[in-house]
């Protein structure tokens, strides 16, 4: 396959410049793939094309919806069994004793795709409601993709979607089908909240816990450190942070370190060093 | 090494369930009916079967009976694996004894979430 690396460059700035995400060379390849589909809805040919179509657009509709269709939305319902279970008993379990006289938990979800991990989240609170009656557990989940957005706020999938990572029996308790797909109860989503946002703005609110798994690994290094220090910004004190199975702070910031109590989980440097002292 | 048995009538779907069995590092066995997996259960009792709903001879949902009436001392875990996704065939699986459910096509992710939901990854 020949490619054209012109293009490519282009459309990759392009999104890097949109979103601050960049995109890999292992997943270079894809993006004519990825691309595809709109390029046939628009009768452009090939990817310098589809390049000179988008400079001489009069708006940005084509350029967001290149934009929308190189972002990796890949994601699905408790992926990686063990960072939940790492949530579960290691940070909530922590956060309960840290909040057992406001008794309120507040969670970002960044980078939360078309929302299966923000739904597996609140799925925790859900099935262990006598635990958490009282409480008040606010889940803001954020993604830069409009588009996964919409639909994680539309709680709608199909089979295929659920059947990734969720045990029949929740698909039972939490969703109802709806011609061949499944729509979440209101009873799951009213613990969430859906918002478009890009981990590199600012973000009002201070948080609990965040979870950033598989996002800023598609960051400069420069534009992770950035996002780092919004992370931190943003999450309390005595916090927790997630990441990605393989992602790690070490090297990336100083903003946070590993937890020395919870590992795979983070704590704000400044934290650790108070306590240290 | 962990095992399952495929159980589906066409070859084309046990070869290509076989193919992402052992990318996850299972031993494979496959069965093309209900009544062809039963023996087999009672010789060599798997982790796991994945089942078909229909097949000859033995449908997946008699034979998910006939499994539940055996004396093995330990059953295998069953993931159901369909074509179908209404909510009356989800429900008549699960209290027939299935413990997951799949509808086709599968892919590998799918099948290793399954797998690890029924403790076997
Ligand atoms: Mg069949």
């Amino acid at each position: 396959m020949t490619i054209d690396k012109t293009a490519l460059r282009h459309l990759a700035g392009l999104l890097e410049q949109r979103t601050g995400q960049q995109i890999g060379p292992n997943r270079l390849w894809r993006v004519e793939t990825v691309l595809k589909s709109l390029m046939r809805e628009r009768g452009i040919a090939n990817l310098d094309a589809l390049v000179a179509a988008i400079g001489a657009a009069h708006d940005m509709t084509l350029a967001t919806d290149v934009v929308e269709a190189l972002l990796n939305n890949e994601t699905f319902f408790f992926r990686d069994a063990q960072a939940f279970e790492l949530v579960r008993n290691g940070a909530l379990e922590a956060l309960r004793q840290a909040r057992a006289s406001s008794r309120r938990i507040s969670i970002w979800c960044a980078g939360c795709s078309t929302g299966q991990e923000a739904y597996s989240l609140a799925m925790i609170f859900a099935d262990a409601r006598a635990k958490w009656d009282g409480w008040s557990i606010d889940i803001t989940a954020t993604d830069v993709s409009e588009a996964a957005i919409a639909k994680a706020r539309g709680g709608y999938y199909s089979q295929f979607e659920i059947q990734r990572g969720l045990p029949v029996s929740s698909m039972l308790k939490w969703f109802d089908q709806v011609g061949h797909d499944w729509r979440v109860k209101r009873d799951l989503a009213r613990y969430l909240r859906f918002r478009r946002h890009n981990v590199l703005m600012a973000q009002t609110g201070s948080f609990d816990l965040i979870l950033c798994r598989n996002v800023l690994l598609y960051f400069s290094p420069e534009r992770r450190r950035e996002a780092f220090d919004r992370l931190a910004a943003s999450l309390a004190p005595d916090g927790y942070l997630m990441l990605g199975a393989g992602e790690t702070v070490i090297g990336q910031t100083e903003a946070f370190a590993s937890s020395p109590e919870l590992r795979g989980l983070y704590r704000k440097t400044a934290a650790l060093r108070v306590k240290a002292a | 090494m962990k095992t399952c048995l495929v159980v589906d009538d066409s070859k084309v779907i046990r070869k290509v369930a076989r193919h992402i069995l052992e990318t996850l590092d299972f031993e494979v066995a496959e069965a093309g009916d209900g009544r062809d997996a039963l023996t087999h259960c009672e010789a060599t009792p798997p982790d796991v079967v994945l089942l078909d709903w229909n097949m000859p001879v033995m449908s997946g949902m008699e034979f998910l009976k006939a499994l539940s009436a055996t004396d093995l001392p330990k059953r295998p875990k069953v993931v159901f694996c369909t074509t179908e996704n209404g909510i009356g065939h989800i429900k008549a699986a699960i209290e027939a004894g299935a413990d997951e459910y799949v509808m086709k096509p599968f892919d590998r992710d799918t099948i290793a979430s399954k797998l690890q939901i029924v403790g076997l990854a």
